[in-house]
């Protein structure tokens, strides 16, 4: 919990605790956590989401009977949406699985530099908790999450998909660089929204995990990031939204299938795009409870404008340690003002030069 | 004829009473039992909104010109009787200071105009709806405004990690009451868009309590060493939104803010 908050802080806003951020780097030098990756579980590990635990496991229900998948749960994940080119198997053996998450896990701790400025700015392994440090679905020795196509690749997208891209590359360009205005930076720099957030929910680089409630007809589902909470009504408890009114999260509405929630969503207002998706992209979430600490997680994604057929990819969670703190990244987010203001302080020096140089 | 007339009357409504689980509590005339949920605790699920002007000033205040010359009528004060109980507000001498700087600059200095988290209690009357979602251990309250949320923690209570904007609460059933015990905030909320104010001491004791179907009656005690000589105590009412498909929307503001907060740092000036 305390690394989870300090991800939270130290990612993007960090108002709350320069103290706590202190005294748990103390805590955390003192107790010395592993720095290496938490050793994997024995082989053979089970498959994703299939096959059912050993000892006897009964769905537990909630008191009005729905199948109950609450609590914490992260889908943080080595395993890649698509799988990668070299790779021409759907599976990995436990050990090169295991080679795959100790060269990540290297990665992620050479993403800074001791002793340079970047260093003393952030480093993932000390206040982030990146990926080995903390829960992830270390049973999945798939190469990638997407299941249909078998390949593991998404299907080709269409010439209007293509143009999209192309668009969309055009408008940024013409937007100019990122430092110009707030506007030009990526959506969740601004705090606007995470990219993973979804739907569909994808796990990102650090602080992928939810928390589900359930009441009497709704499903909550609070995403850590920026804490955003999506709510579910569950068997057309509240009415469709029309086709003009859009949502960077959409309208999500579910039903249950047997113990499997069927989440569809539609009216995304296209501002936070999943791959190159048009706003016209329908998502369809599948969630069942297959063992005490495992939610299989399956999304198709429906969106003839962008792609020639409909995708689906299975990324499964596995429990995560509670609770969720609050992630208030606007309220913190000096990233952006320090940024803006050091560009435009560039830009200063670099026309005081430039005066200098023409009365010389 | 009029003593009949009592008599039918009182008699109807206490077979009516009867009939729907209304039991006598001494002290009261009645007092409301709310229909349960599976596991047998006063259902409050459902969206709900206050109805009132406490955003404007929690205490009771009069119409007056808005914060924005060009907005005219639109941003006028709205005048409402207040929510605070007895008052005025006990302000410790320097605090009440602070709250007077506080409105005088409200323009740049109050929290929801930067789409900041709006804090307890003033998500609970700030004027857009909220949702309940209630299981067991959890009761989750859904904010539309700025997407804020609580967690309320009903069997796992511990104490707050670190300060945040919602702090931190844990509730218990005390009869048909929900009673929430929040601390942990930091001291950048206000309570208003008045400049009442409050520090990290802030500590919330708020009583939920359903009064027929479609309301609910909140209470809450102010505790705040570091601002007032005393607790003080506010209440109000919640109404139900009844329309058919009541939702929540999407108030995603910070987008409405950025050339606000960011616009002067812009490399060109729009």
């Amino acid at each position: 919990m305390k690394h989870r908050a300090l991800a939270a802080l130290s990612g993007s806003g960090g108002v709350l605790v320069v103290a706590i951020a202190v005294s748990a780097l103390a805590a955390h030098v003192a107790g010395q956590a592993p720095s290496s990756p938490k050793p994997l579980p024995a082989a053979p590990a089970k498959a994703a989401a299939a096959a059912p635990a050993t000892k006897k496991w009964t769905l537990p229900r909630t008191p009005d009977g729905q199948p109950d998948i609450q609590g914490y749960w992260t889908n943080s994940t080595y395993v890649p949406l698509e799988r990668p080119d070299k790779v021409t198997k759907a599976t990995y053996t436990p050990e090169e699985f295991a080679a795959v998450v100790k060269e990540a896990a290297a990665r992620e701790a050479e993403q800074t530099e001791p002793g340079t400025v970047a260093d003393v700015h952030y480093d993932f392994t000390q206040f982030g908790l990146d990926k080995s440090q903390s829960a992830f679905v270390k049973n999945d020795l798939r190469t990638s999450l997407i299941v249909d196509p078998p390949n593991g690749k998404m299907p080709p997208v269409t010439p209007e998909g293509q143009k999209r891209a192309a668009d969309r590359a055009a408008e940024r360009r013409r937007m100019g660089a990122t430092t110009d205005a707030v506007q030009n930076m990526p959506i969740g720099t601004r705090c606007l929204i995470m990219a993973g957030s979804g739907p569909p929910m994808m796990n990102a680089g650090y602080n992928n995990n939810y928390e589900i409630v359930q009441g009497p007809g709704y499903v909550m589902i609070l995403v850590e990031m920026i804490h955003d909470v999506r709510i579910i009504p569950i068997d057309n408890r509240a009415a469709a939204l029309p086709e003009n009114m859009r949502q960077w999260m959409g309208d999500s509405r579910g039903h249950w299938e047997g113990d499997t929630l069927v989440i569809e969503t539609t009216n995304l207002n296209g501002k936070n795009p999943f791959r190159g998706s048009s706003e016209n992209m329908r998502v369809t979430e599948r969630i069942a409870r297959v063992d005490a600490d495992t939610l299989s997680y399956k999304f198709t994604i429906t969106d003839p404008a962008t792609w020639t057929t409909p995708w689906t990819a299975e990324a499964p969670m596995t429990k995560s340690v509670g609770p969720i703190f609050e992630h208030a990244c606007h309220e913190g987010n000096y990233g952006v003002t320090n940024t803006l203001a050091g560009a435009r302080l560039e830009d200063k020096k670099a026309a005081e030069g430039a005066a200098k140089k023409t009365s010389n | 004829m009029r003593t009949r007339f009592c008599t039918a009357t009182l008699l109807a409504a206490a077979a009516f009473g009867v009939a729907w689980g209304v039991m006598p509590v001494a002290g009261q005339t009645a007092a409301y039992r709310a229909p349960r949920t599976a596991d047998g605790k006063p259902n409050v699920n459902g969206i709900w909104q206050a109805l009132n002007e406490a955003n404007w000033d929690i205490e009771g205040h009069s119409a007056a010109p808005g914060r924005v010359v060009a907005l005219g009528a639109a941003d006028a004060v709205v005048p409402g009787l207040g929510i605070v109980e007895g008052g005025p507000l006990p302000y410790l001498p320097a605090a009440l200071a602070k709250k007077k700087a506080n409105f005088e600059k409200r323009l740049t200095l109050d929290p929801e105009i930067k789409c900041y988290l709006p804090g307890v209690p003033r998500a609970m009357y700030i004027p857009q709806p909220f949702q309940i979602v209630q299981s067991t251990k959890t009761i989750m309250m859904a904010f539309q405004y700025a997407g804020a949320v609580r967690t309320i923690y009903m069997d796992d209570h511990k104490e707050a990690p670190a300060d945040s904007w919602m702090g931190w609460s844990n509730g218990h059933w005390e009869g048909e009451t929900l009673v929430i015990d929040s601390t942990g905030f930091n001291d950048l909320s206000w309570f208003d868009r008045a400049g009442n104010f409050h520090s990290d001491a802030l500590h919330v004791v708020e009583r939920i309590t359903p009064a027929d179907p479609d309301h609910l009656t909140w209470e809450a005690t102010i505790e705040d060493k570091a601002v007032y000589s005393r607790p003080w105590k506010m209440s109000m009412t919640l109404y139900r939104r009844k329309e058919k498909g009541a939702r929540l929307l999407e108030f995603r503001c910070v987008e409405f803010v950025e050339d606000l907060i960011y616009g002067h740092l812009r490399k060109v000036q729009k």
